[in-house]
């Protein structure tokens, strides 16, 4: 009985120990192949994003439209920072982090009055009021022209300048914040944003104080797309504003709802499922359609939005979570039995 | 009057032109259990949600444990002690029961977001804290064994028993009940009335509105009898089951 659990446990062990070895390895099986490196770390980017989404949409049940601005702020803050004012890239990748918390912080007070619909389009607003900032405000951004030389982040003095470095350091980004994600999922704060999710009457009637809860994992996401968005602006070193519109916001938003926003891990396998569509798209499309534009790809994705949200609402993780279960279904309740053994006997021992 | 848990002085509120509440006052001492009767639209529920903070009074006051409690939100009011459930369940239905539970012991804890994203050893102590309050409050109540079933696919009865545990396992100093007996076949409200006296038993303080008057006759302490917003009556079971302006309330003037 003990034995199922005990091999449930061993699998997800070894499953994490595999995925570690891809993961450290991938650069080595590729050769160092730098186009699918720089994929690899755009995944990354993507993925630290979407966790950040993860905790806003499907543990609090927040809804946002305009993630891409948090990512712009983080960009141009790094941006700025390193090259205008000359500090140090991990400096400035932090002052973008407080930033963008505290305008999510500013713009959350109004806005997470609002609920589903409102709420989405007022994010949305947000997200069109921010593009216009970084179009505008041309002293600062460059404008739609760009900003160009972003010195690259320094790790003890040696600048990242190739992608293999880079992508390391964006996988150890990955996984710490996937890592904090979870962390929060299993305690107090998790607990009452999933409450929140389920009966915000509840939730208030038992101590949690929704309000703050909300702001405060809007804020946290910000900063998770904040961070995203400094490495981006340290990576590509040239950044304009058409990256952090509206339409990069509904990408972020489809990568989570692919990945599923029920898992901190949707983040990351959403992100690698779009970016790598999309690569696919980029290949296959022209040999199919040879005059398409470039906007096959929103229609793609929209479609693959529409179906998902009908066929897979919990999206990918969502699937891949209620198989093992059913996979593990004795597994399962022997937890159920263990554990409560544990915690009495931890009780009354 | 002083020595009361809660105090309701002269609360009143009016929508518009509709007196809902008018000039309702009563106390709870601590372990009592006190019911709040009266025929539909005699304003039990506007009164209720004025004690939990749901909605502001108009007039009057709440007193909680000697301080004035009007205006404050259900979330202070449980970091005060007091807690609730609802007339329709408002369950976490995706989350476990002992989840469920667990976010009952919110209070109890303190830790927030940085102690819990880096899984400092506060969060970690809390964690094993809240889980092992949450199971022994489900033990108490009898629902141990459904404690990792998803509360949402659990009988109606037994959810309603998850929603008082959830409530009662910081220990409030007050639970309001929202009509405890609604939707209950008789021997699920056989158990639940159990369940209440055993936790009276433990000091437990109860508010509670209800319909079924078989069980607030058992079970009540004290009966508050509203009546087109008035309290018309207040007192134990048998002079409430006698008291003339009860009867006509309930079953008209020709009664009497």
């Amino acid at each position: 009985m003990e034995q199922d659990q005990r091999m449930a446990d061993g699998w997800k062990r070894w499953l994490l120990l595999a995925g570690a070895a891809v993961w450290l390895g991938l650069p080595w099986l590729v050769f160092g192949n730098n186009y699918v490196l720089s994929t690899l770390i755009l995944i990354g980017l993507y993925a630290l994003v979407g966790t950040g989404m993860t905790l806003l949409m499907g543990y609090a049940g927040q809804i946002s439209l305009g993630q891409a601005a948090f990512y712009g702020i983080g960009a141009y803050a790094s941006a700025y920072l390193t090259a205008h004012a000359g500090w140090p890239a991990w400096l400035a990748l932090a002052a973008g982090a407080v930033l963008a918390a505290l305008v999510a912080l500013v713009v959350g007070i109004p806005v997470f009055r609002l609920r589903e619909h409102y709420l989405a389009l007022a994010t949305l607003g947000f997200g069109v009021i921010m593009f216009t900032f970084f179009k505008e405000w041309k002293g600062i951004t460059g404008g739609l022209n760009g900003f160009f030389g972003i010195p690259p982040i320094r790790i003890a003095g040696v600048p990242l300048q190739s992608d293999l470095p880079f992508y390391y350091l964006v996988s150890l980004f990955v996984l710490a914040g996937v890592w904090f994600a979870r962390n929060i999922v299993r305690s107090r704060v998790g607990r009452a944003l999933r409450a929140i999710h389920g009966s915000e009457v509840a939730a208030n009637s038992l101590g949690v104080n929704i309000t703050k809860y909300k702001l405060q994992i809007f804020m946290l996401s910000a900063v998770y797309a904040s961070i995203a968005g400094s490495l981006y602006a340290h990576y590509v070193t040239f950044i304009n504003p058409d990256l952090f519109g509206i339409v990069p916001s509904i990408y972020f938003l489809i990568m989570v709802v692919i990945g599923g926003a029920g898992s901190v891990w949707g983040g990351l396998i959403g992100a690698a499922v779009y970016v790598c569509l999309g690569e696919w798209l980029k290949a296959v499309v022209p040999l199919l359609l040879p005059d398409a534009g470039g906007e096959f790809e929103i229609v793609f994705f929209g479609l693959l939005l529409v179906i998902m949200l009908i066929y897979m609402p919990n999206g990918l993780t969502g699937v891949a979570l209620k198989g093992w279960r059913r996979f593990w279904k004795t597994g399962w309740r022997r937890q159920v039995d263990s554990h409560k053994a544990r915690s009495i006997g931890g009780e009354r021992g | 009057m002083s020595a009361m848990l809660l105090e309701v002085e002269r609360l009143s509120k009016s929508f518009g032109g509709v007196q809902a509440v008018q000039d309702v006052s009563f106390g709870v001492a601590k372990g009592e259990m006190v019911a709040v009767i009266g025929p539909n639209g005699a304003g039990k529920t506007t009164l209720f949600n004025m004690i939990s903070g749901v909605i502001p009074p108009t007039g009057g006051s709440v007193r909680f444990q000697g301080g004035v409690i009007n205006g404050k939100k259900p979330h202070e009011l449980a970091m005060l002690g007091m807690t609730r459930t609802f007339q329709n369940l408002q369950l976490f239905s995706d989350m476990t029961v002992l989840e469920n539970v667990m976010v009952g012991f919110h209070t109890r804890l303190t830790g927030g977001i940085f102690s819990a994203g880096f899984r400092l050893p506060l969060a970690r102590r809390e964690e094993k804290q809240a889980q092992e309050q949450a199971f022994s409050c489900l033990e108490q109540i009898g629902l141990a064994h459904l404690a990792w079933e998803r509360a949402g696919t659990l009988p109606y009865g037994t959810q309603r028993l998850v929603e008082i545990a959830r409530a009662a396992v910081s220990r409030p100093s007050l639970i309001l009940l929202d009509e405890p007996m609604a939707g209950l076949n008789p021997q699920e409200s056989k158990q639940l009335v159990d369940v209440l006296l055993a936790m009276r038993e433990q000091g437990f303080t109860f508010l509670f509105v209800e319909h079924d008057m078989e069980t607030v006759m058992a079970i009540a302490d004290r009966i508050v009898v509203l009546d087109y917003g008035k309290k018309i009556a207040e007192g134990a079971p048998e002079e409430i089951a006698r008291h003339p302006d009860v009867i006509k309330a309930y079953l008209g003037e020709e009664a009497v």
